[in-house]
């Protein structure tokens, strides 16, 4: 009975519902798989949707919960994915388990990027709002144009990195694993969508006990009041960098989980038009708001694939079904009419 | 937390909704058919056909399907053809292909663009598909290792010259030609797969052929002022610009030499096709523009000229070398599909290996060039023709 009530309190329930709607999700897309109803389209979607879910929890702590706009979200994904990347190229012939491989790619994917996270919230934490926002698209720009002149290959004498041109002269079954503008190529795919799911877990399971933690209710005091909280002893830059790099990692284990779905991701993968896209996902289904989230990225994940049948019309049909989205979430009279709703069917069941 | 959770798990059954119905549907924008009763391969291919790069995914399309009509009137051999657009994109290209494989695809014209070619050549593999792409010309598209070349994927083929080709060509054919100028400058897009591969093969074979390179400047993606490298170009002396970029910054390029009275000579390559055709673009501008690709409109060869009037007629513009490669692709399959005997019933396995067998033993004559042969990592092996553009319109150089 005390569990129960603690999974459903006022401050929890909505914790309770972002996980059973997850887990639910992943007992009935993985029955259907099994069934053998699943189209390929669909299947080949799964872990897509998976790093655009981690993605978008993630920029939704720092964006949402913390207040930081961030427009660089797929700045950490990238460097999450070729961290990532390299990893997998270099412990290949180490280690032969695909999923402790995969795992250990997800652990430096994320850790590089919490670092690289690190680093940049010294200067820019030190912003606010739409200057924060314009560093942070600068950042996602400069990580493009670095690892879009990154050469990294592997041979039996280690590793080797060059930048600008490649000078790399590998030794005979030496591999390219990074290479410039053409990205990672040759990559073994090793993600799965449990791999996903339970990464969604994890980072659903971090975000949530720091929302409802000590440091969680500094963060909320810093975003809403920063001189208040500071009046009363909250250290509001160090506050604001832990959401920020514990964004960040979100979307390095994001990004690292993605690179290992393909063979071949180029760094222009990673450019502004994705962060964009992940603040959509994070405004659709509201700041602040993981079960949102979760589900407005699934939404719109899909959405344009689902659309094929309209082929030419496709892309505008989505563009028109996002602003129809957008107005009717953000309506106040929806907003109010659910609402009332909500009442209604409250007072039936007292 | 405004939202509430009437309206969650009403999406939440609309999800599941959509998840489900999309179990059963598969939407497919197929033409063709079986003409003669027999069945039909099914052919499938994606390209871009929104966004950027959408006019080569639409000239692909295009093509294909007038190659597909030719086939299906010939009655040798029935195609049904399913594009899909995949926004020059590997991750969306890679939806793109799992709906192809839905819809039953057994043969495909593989990407159009190289940077989602890349993504699909492991899975063309995995799923035991002979592809052969028109346009994706990048070596990862065909190699597994980018370093050396080697390790070939053996299913997936190209219709077009591969990168380090295009370079090669255009370097011998400027040294040809002293007519064109003698001192080059290069501007390229240094965050480019195509363009930064063209660029490295092009210098290297400039200095074997004692080209002059006086000035070589890289851009990235998404500049608007070129005005700095046309500048520093003209500030080199330099009267041959090659541009081995896409139509979209050269055509901002031409724009600003004109500005600043810069006439040198600019030398493109395949990517440049498409620039008469861009919307809002001053065709003027592009007078006098060299081009290396293997397809030119005005030829008077019977082939193309059917294949420029028929392409006329349905889709009211003049073809590109897109197009044209896409038509031979489809071509090739198709006689491939022929001479090898199979049938559209036969097992997946064996079709691909009819074709493999095919291909690499065959010569196709086509628009894009005669006696056209494939080695067995699938590069092509045929001649570069060079164009210019005189009055709005593609011209032979020769």
């Amino acid at each position: 009975m005390k569990l129960l009530k603690s999974l459903f309190n006022q401050h929890t329930r909505s914790r309770t519902v972002t996980f059973a709607l997850v887990i639910a999700a992943y007992f009935a897309v993985t029955a259907l798989k099994a069934s053998g109803n699943m189209t390929r389209m669909v299947s080949s979607l799964l872990v897509p949707v998976c790093c655009y879910i981690v993605a978008a929890i993630g920029l939704n702590l720092n964006v949402g919960f913390s207040g930081e706009l961030n427009l660089g979200q797929a700045g950490f994904m990238s460097v999450g994915g070729f961290t990532a990347a390299i990893v997998n190229g270099l412990t290949l012939s180490v280690i032969p388990n695909d999923i402790i491989r995969l795992i250990l790619c997800i652990i430096a994917g994320a850790i590089m990027a919490g670092f690289v996270g690190w680093l940049i919230s010294i200067p820019v934490l030190k912003l606010e709002g739409d200057y924060l926002a314009i560093v942070t698209l600068a950042f996602g720009q400069i990580i493009m144009s670095l690892i879009n002149n990154l050469y990294v290959g592997v041979d039996s004498a280690g590793i080797h990195f060059a930048f600008m041109t490649n000078t790399l002269s590998l030794q005979e079954g030496g591999k390219m694993i990074v290479s410039g503008p053409m990205g990672v190529t040759g990559n073994t795919m090793i993600s799965s969508f449990t791999a996903g799911f339970v990464l969604i877990l994890i980072s659903l399971f971090i975000v949530f006990n720091l929302m409802y933690s000590k440091e969680g209710r500094a963060i909320q005091a810093c975003r809403d009041n920063k001189i208040a909280a500071e009046t009363v002893g909250i250290k509001v830059s160090s506050t604001k960098t832990l959401a920020f790099v514990l964004s960040s990692a979100l979307g390095g284990a994001a990004g690292a989980l993605y690179m290992m779905n393909y063979s071949s991701v180029a760094a222009t993968k990673f450019d502004f038009n994705t962060s964009i896209l992940i603040l959509v996902y994070v405004v659709l289904g509201g700041l602040g708001n993981m079960t949102g989230t979760v589900i407005a990225t699934t939404v719109l994940v899909m959405l344009p694939e689902m659309l094929r049948f309209l082929s030419s019309y496709r892309m505008l049909v989505y563009a028109i079904v996002l602003i129809v989205m957008m107005i009717i979430t953000n309506n106040e009279k929806v907003l109010s009419a659910t609402e009332s709703f909500r009442r209604k069917m409250k007072k039936k069941g007292a | 937390m405004k939202f509430n959770s009437v309206m969650k798990s009403g999406l939440a059954a609309l999800m599941s909704l959509s998840l489900v119905a999309c179990g059963g549907s598969s939407a497919s924008t197929s033409t063709g058919g079986s003409a003669t009763g027999t069945a039909a391969f099914k052919l499938g291919g994606t390209g871009p056909t929104t966004g950027d790069a959408a006019i080569y995914g639409q000239a692909v399309e295009n093509g294909a399907k007038l190659a597909v009509e030719a086939v299906n009137a010939a009655g040798k051999v029935a195609l049904e053809f399913n594009f899909q657009d995949d926004q020059a994109d590997g991750e969306k290209a890679s939806t793109a292909y799992n709906t192809l494989i839905d819809w039953g695809m057994q043969v495909s014209i593989g990407a159009t663009t190289s940077g989602a070619g890349q993504a699909l050549s492991p899975l063309f593999v995995q799923d035991d598909i002979f592809a052969i792409t028109p346009s994706g010309s990048s070596t990862a598209v065909i190699y597994q290792n980018t370093e050396t070349n080697t390790d070939p994927y053996g299913n997936v083929f190209q219709m077009c010259f591969t990168d380090p080709n295009q370079g090669v060509a255009s370097a011998d054919y400027i040294s040809a030609n002293k007519d064109l100028g003698t001192k080059v400058a290069i501007i390229y897009r240094n965050d480019d797969n195509y363009s930064s591969g063209v660029t490295d093969k092009f210098k290297e074979e400039a200095e074997k052929a004692n080209l002059d390179v006086v000035y070589t400047g890289g851009f990235a993606n998404g500049t608007t002022d070129f005005s700095v490298y046309v500048t520093a170009a003209k500030d080199a002396g330099a009267d041959v610009v090659f541009l081995p970029i896409y139509y979209q910054p050269a055509s901002q390029i031409l724009a600003e030499a004109n500005k600043q009275g810069y006439t040198p000579t600019f030398f493109g390559c395949d990517g440049m096709d498409g620039i008469l055709t861009m919307e809002g673009f001053d065709t003027t501008l592009a007078e006098g523009l060299y081009m290396l690709t293997p397809f030119a409109a005005d030829a008077t060869d019977d082939a193309t000229v059917d294949f420029v009037t028929k392409y006329k007629d349905a889709y009211g513009e003049t073809p590109n070398q897109f197009a044209a490669d896409a038509y031979d692709a489809v071509m090739a399959i198709a006689q491939a599909l022929e001479k090898a005997g199979v049938s559209a019933t036969d097992a997946q396995a064996d079709i691909t290996a009819a074709l493999k067998t095919q291909f690499t033993s065959m010569t196709f004559d086509g628009l894009t060039g005669t006696n056209v042969t494939w080695n067995e990592n699938g590069e092509v092996s045929k001649a570069p023709k060079a164009i210019v553009i005189q009055g709005g319109a593609y011209v032979s150089a020769e």
